[in-house]
């Protein structure tokens, strides 16, 4: 592992542009962390050989502008929204093509903003991060202020035997609201880095989705960190599926409390997929309210990983939190991990969290099987409803992309 | 209604079978004729559950030896979606909530499996919505319904009316209707019966699993049978019903014990 690694990071470029600092650090961080790494349970489950896999792959160099309202192999444009296409070779756009309420962040605010990431509760070595931080050349900045704003939609696309890292930073301002939806496409033996930071102002809302589609032997590493001020609301669905390596960071700082994270995650492997999501929310400040529920569906000989974390200090009396990890084992070789985990030392709290794991009940499928649906159709319809609860909480019209197809033909391969 | 010439439906001989190594049904014998509706009765544990999930083919039931035939075919060798297909309907003591699954959607493609079966062309979305509108109102029940996942938060007489519901979409050749009637109030009780009259028809036959006079009150049975230790121990009309409404079960732990001593 140390070997490929340390090859990657070499193979890298030489830190230049906005992002120099935070790259020679992380590329530092990366290096001195190796046997930290290892033993660090966030680690600890990862695929490391699909990892390595990962690390192998070559940075995308050439230089190409970001596109705009792109529509080529994907779904449709969102009907009231537009379309950004990130190839993480650029950050350059052409403000007078964004629509009314967004604006593009100038170099000096994304400086300050970066610098003070660590302020926000959040450690820029953790090493899902810092393989960002030490890749990423250029960084998207959105400023987002009004209420009826068009819906964003942001994709990724990888490219076939490549690496490629993309970066953004939207900023919404106080008493504003967004409906975002990012999509990362994967490709043949690609590999996928993303990052967002998003700063929440005070009483705004943001709608946001995830959607990580992959395709053969590709891998992600995605990282959602959320910073948010009071009595603003953050509500966060994501789905994965498709990818030989998935990994959702989610990284939630509620900076004084009286906010509202909702949290609905899903996550369908098959194959020798290995599919993780990763969250942790931190109350700084008292009357948080938190809500998660995290699905897996695993198949044939693949693993699901899930855990959740929930921090409450002190200060963050009067909290209500709850999550729920609820799991179904398709296959007898397939694997669920899960680790709900709730950290109290606020006495005056409400926090419950709760995990299950099951199979397909035999009665559901008999039910179906004796109205005339095949043993096979029933299994679908079953599933289908399963992922559907959290499907449907996707913005931005999500059902353009064709999911709930996708997974469904996915399990039945 | 009883023929003397009808089709001969469903005949079950001599059929043993068990749930988890453990023998329940004990030899049963029971023909279903065309027209007919059948009752059967019996304490609770005597295998009348069983018997219908047995016939509609529930795979943690193992039929050790006997037969059962429906019009000609081999029922035992059928999946159960098969045995579906083909016209027999079990209505479910306890109808199953699936959460997530569209009522309406459900509905449909139960629908086009039998319609397919029967060489019927398959409904599209609109054309069942035509038809499930028209037949929502034998059960009396709200479109609302159909828009909600199948059985999910649904009262247990809306449950049981959605179980009539199905059995008049896919117009089955026998229905079994395992205990329709537990759980239900006088008015539901109503609904579900004049349901089943309306959908009972010459050629169709029914076979009620019930433990009250009070469903038979309302659906007149042509037959009645005594379920006990797993195998039927006697057979009479509809006066039989209202004989073990008011003598109750005690006569049966003799007639068991005789046979015992006979054998």
């Amino acid at each position: 592992m140390k070997a490929s690694y340390k090859q990657w990071l070499t193979s890298l470029p030489q830190p230049s542009g906005l992002l120099e600092a935070i790259q020679r650090k992380s590329r530092k961080a990366l290096l001195d962390m190796e046997i930290k790494l290892i033993e660090d349970d966030s680690w600890r489950l990862t695929n490391r050989k699909q990892l390595e896999n990962l690390l192998k792959l070559p940075l995308d160099n050439s230089k190409a502008k970001q596109e705009i309202n792109t529509n080529k192999g994907l779904a449709r444009l969102p009907s009231k929204g537009f379309r950004l296409d990130l190839n993480g070779k650029s950050n350059c756009f052409d403000q007078d093509k964004l629509p009314t309420g967004f604006s593009v962040l100038n170099s000096k605010e994304i400086k300050t903003f970066i610098e003070n990431q660590s302020k926000n509760n959040i450690n820029p070595e953790h090493w899902s991060i810092a393989i960002n931080n030490a890749s990423s050349n250029h960084i998207i900045g959105l400023r987002i202020k009004g209420n009826d704003i068009p819906a964003l939609e942001l994709v990724m696309q990888a490219k076939e035997k490549e690496f490629i890292p993309t970066r953004i930073l939207i900023i919404i301002e106080d008493k504003s609201d967004l409906e975002l939806l990012e999509v990362l496409v994967g490709a043949n033996k690609s590999g996928q880095s993303h990052m967002i930071d998003i700063y929440l102002g005070k009483e705004s809302k943001l709608q946001h989705g995830l959607i990580c589609s992959g395709r053969s032997e590709s891998n992600f590493l995605a990282n959602v960190i959320v910073n948010q001020e009071a009595f603003s609301t953050y509500n966060f669905t994501s789905v994965q599926y498709g990818y030989e390596l998935g990994r959702l960071e989610t990284h939630i700082n509620q900076k004084d409390g009286n906010a509202k994270t909702n949290l609905n995650g899903l996550q369908v492997s098959t194959g020798n997929e290995q599919l993780a999501t990763y969250s942790k929310i931190h109350f700084n400040g008292p009357e948080g309210h938190f809500d998660q529920l995290q699905k897996s569906t695993a198949s044939k000989k693949s693993h699901c990983i899930f855990h959740g974390s929930i921090n409450v200090p002190k200060i963050a009396q009067q909290t209500n939190a709850s999550q729920l990890s609820k799991n179904l084992l398709l296959s007898k070789r397939a694997k669920i991990d899960t680790k709900p985990e709730l950290k109290i030392i606020a006495d005056d709290v409400k926090c419950t969290h709760g995990a299950t794991i099951s199979q397909l009940q035999e009665d559901e499928i008999f039910y179906l099987r004796s109205r005339g649906i095949s043993a096979k159709q029933a299994t679908s319809l079953l599933i289908e409803g399963y992922c559907k609860e959290i499907l449907e909480s996707l913005p931005v019209e999500a059902s353009r992309w064709g999911i709930l197809t996708q997974i469904l033909t996915s399990i039945q391969e | 209604m009883i023929r003397e010439n009808s089709e001969l439906l469903i005949e079950i001989t001599d059929l043993h079978a068990s749930v988890e190594d453990q023998p329940i049904l004990n030899g049963v014998n029971l023909k279903i004729k065309a027209g007919e509706i059948h009752a059967i009765m019996g304490r609770n544990g005597s295998g009348k559950s069983t018997l219908s999930k047995v016939i509609a083919g529930h795979p943690a039931y193992k039929v050790t030896s006997g037969s059962i035939s429906f019009q000609g075919i081999n029922l035992l060798e059928l999946e159960p979606e098969d045995r579906a297909r083909q016209g027999i309907f079990l209505g479910f003591q306890y109808p199953i909530e699936i959460p997530g699954v569209s009522n309406l959607e459900f509905l449909r493609v139960a629908t086009n499996s039998r319609r397919k079966q029967l060489s019927h062309e398959e409904l599209d979305t609109f054309e069942f919505e035509d038809v499930v509108r028209e037949k929502l109102k034998i059960v009396q029940m709200d479109e609302a319904f159909l828009n909600r996942s199948v059985n999910e938060g649904f009262s247990g007489g809306e449950k049981k009316r959605n179980e009539i519901l199905q059995m008049a979409l896919l117009e089955p050749m026998v229905s079994i209707l395992d205990e329709t009637d537990s759980g239900l109030d006088i008015d539901a009780l109503q609904i579900v019966a004049a349901g089943v009259n309306k959908l009972a028809k010459a050629e169709t036959a029914t076979l009620l699993i019930t433990h009250y006079q009070r469903l038979l009150n309302e659906i007149t049975p042509d037959f009645v049978h005594v379920m006990a230790a797993g195998k039927i121990l006697k057979t009479g009309n509809k006066d039989l019903a209202l004989e073990l409404e008011t003598s109750g079960y005690e006569w049966v732990d003799q007639e068991i014990k005789n046979e015992a001593g006979n054998s």
